[in-house]
């Protein structure tokens, strides 16, 4: 397809202004409604179905009110899960958080070959596929001769000899939140770290004759001017983690037990073992709610950023 | 040691150990790939290169339709990428360039669809694609694919087509060019760092992509694609850490490569600037 199709000479000036643009937004509205409109509204439907293998296989699924919704939320094992999500989404962002803001700090008093350095190694962490790194995490983390045991035991720790991490939940979900963090820093330290370039020089030099410290310095000029990007970066953070499911499962597909299970990897899990689509619609829906208030507070500080341009 | 450099010594220290810890896991893949067997069983891991073997990388291709997992992600990725540009130019287009009623509406959309949970739309996508027949094919996989990337596709599109002024194509109009003519001789070559950067994008995410690529391929596993394929390792080389790096590293390096390459062009399009000749 071409984008801009040469049309006819004698036919461009009825048609031009007026259609024109929406023809060339067609192919994204339908491919919008037909891929996410669609998916969401069906996944709405069968939360509120009775939606299982058979109806999977032969159709005609009923519907029955809230009884889904019912059945999740008085479920102890759903709370369970969104008490863990929210515990791992809190660990995780604050974690990425800390460390990115410490590295573009860091990054902005670096010379610059060091500076050089670290960008590219960053972006090097950045740029690896998820996937690749997370099969590298499972070998470093290798109970017989994964290099972290290794470091541990010769660090005094010798109860790590041939430790199995990915057997024990709070040592898995430790694995897990490390992957992640990893995986994430680079670019929120990127991003923060361009954000502070835009700092002129001159704010920080008067504020030093003022005989304002390092700290102080941080926390009256670097983080108010930070705050919209700061702001917009914590959003993203929070609904990366949160919705973060190829590492979980991956690594220990929510397991040993229940010790990772987050609600994404729940309602997979409900879905596709159990063959209860309508529960895992259920759950994927209250997950999205559970979501928007990141969502809208990311829309907001979207909204603000533009309006500061 | 001057006392310049003796000041900065604890900061460059913190620069090294970020270097170290950021790299480290990607370098110890590489070495592991590319290590003997032996060394890698060795209880002292050494961390530098001693002797090099390719013996792994031998294993890892001749593993069990690793080249039909390869073609498969390169297929969908192509796809995706292609698919998203080509709509999503003609999106930016008439966002940066157009004036029509249902604009701001059309690009809120489109801001929104970004951040979309595409996490939690596993169960219906897998629900449609069984009931239209369309589970176990690439061609699905890559209409995901599209759709996961057409927003930011569009929004970073807009921004560099906004870079590029108007009145080059209105010049180019009052030479006697048509409209299309114009755009195609005039805007397209200066947006080629945006169509770079942004494919670059497209190319990523299709082919990191799990968890779609893991819920809508499921009998057919001729149908995989590389991330699948690669988290069932343990099935694949059992504890063979040598061959699961080597895998690793061949999935990893398309990413990487064409990101070092492209991250250049896309840098130096922005700077060089053909405007300000």
């Amino acid at each position: 397809m071409n984008p801009l199709p040469r049309h006819p000479r004698g036919r461009r000036r009825p048609l031009g202004p007026a259609l024109w643009p929406y023809l060339l937004v067609a192919p994204t509205v339908l491919g919008g409604a037909l891929l996410l409109g669609y998916p969401l509204v069906r996944n709405l439907l069968i939360s509120f179905q009775e939606y299982g293998l058979a109806e999977l296989i032969r159709g005609g699924a009923g519907f029955v009110g809230f009884s889904n919704y019912r059945t999740v939320l008085t479920d102890p094992e759903f709370w369970e899960v969104v008490r863990r999500t929210f515990w791992w989404t809190l660990v995780n962002v604050v974690l990425i958080m800390v460390i990115s803001t410490l590295v573009a700090l860091m990054m902005q008093r670096l010379g610059r070959k060091m500076r050089i350095l670290v960008t590219s190694g960053l972006v090097l962490a950045w740029a690896s596929p998820v996937i690749a790194t997370t099969t590298v995490f499972q070998w470093l983390f290798a109970s017989r001769l994964g290099v972290v045991n290794w470091l541990l035991v010769r660090l005094g720790f010798t109860s790590f000899e041939g430790y199995s991490w990915l057997a024990d939940g709070p040592a898995a979900f430790t694995v897990l939140v490390l992957i992640v963090v990893w995986q994430s820093v680079p670019f929120a330290a990127i991003t923060l770290h361009s954000a502070l370039l835009t700092v002129p020089a001159e704010l920080y030099e008067s504020a030093r004759l003022d005989g304002a410290g390092g700290w102080r310095i941080f926390r009256s000029l670097t983080l108010p001017l930070l705050r919209p990007l700061f702001g917009l970066v914590l959003c993203l953070e929070v609904i990366w983690v949160f919705r973060c499911f190829a590492q979980i499962w991956a690594v220990t597909k929510g397991g040993p037990g229940e010790a990772t299970t987050t609600l994404p990897v729940y309602a997979y899990r409900v879905a596709q073992s159990l063959h209860r689509y309508d529960l895992g619609a259920a759950v994927s829906t209250l997950t999205v709610l559970l979501l928007m208030a990141a969502l809208i507070a990311y829309f907001r500080q979207l909204l603000r950023q533009e309006a500061d341009r | 040691m001057t006392p310049r450099a003796l000041r900065r010594l604890p900061l460059n220290t913190a620069a090294l150990l970020v270097f170290v810890l950021a790299v480290f896991p990607v370098y110890w893949m590489v070495l592991t790939a590319f290590r003997p067997t032996r060394d890698i069983q060795s209880e002292t891991p050494r961390f530098l290169p001693v002797s090099v073997t390719l013996e792994h990388f031998a294993n890892a291709v001749a593993a069990d339709g690793f080249w039909t997992f390869w073609r498969n992600s390169l297929l969908v990725t192509a796809g995706c990428v292609l698919l998203a540009l080509v709509v999503a130019l003609a999106a930016a287009f008439a966002v940066a360039r157009l004036r029509w009623r249902g604009r701001r509406g059309f690009v809120l959309m489109v801001f929104v669809a970004q951040v979309a949970p595409w996490e939690a739309l596993l169960i219906p996508m897998y629900v449609i694609a069984r009931d239209a027949d369309l589970l176990d094919r690439l061609a699905t996989l890559s209409l995901v694919y599209f759709m996961i990337t057409l927003p930011f596709t569009i929004v970073t599109l807009r921004s560099f087509l906004a870079a590029v002024p108007a009145e080059l194509e209105e010049a180019a109009q009052v030479d006697g060019c048509t409209r299309a003519a114009a755009f195609r001789r005039v805007t397209l070559p200066l947006l080629a760092p945006g169509l770079l950067a942004t494919s670059l994008f497209g190319f990523i995410t299709a082919w990191n992509e799990f968890a779609f690529a893991n819920m809508l391929v499921i009998k057919d596993q001729d149908d995989r694609t590389l991330p699948v394929w690669l988290s069932s390792f343990s099935n694949v080389f059992g504890t063979d850490w040598g061959a699961t790096m080597a895998a690793s590293t061949l999935f990893a390096l398309p990413v990487l490569v064409l990101f070092l390459v492209l991250q250049g062009r896309v840098a130096a399009g922005m700077t060089g600037g053909a405007v300000k000749g």
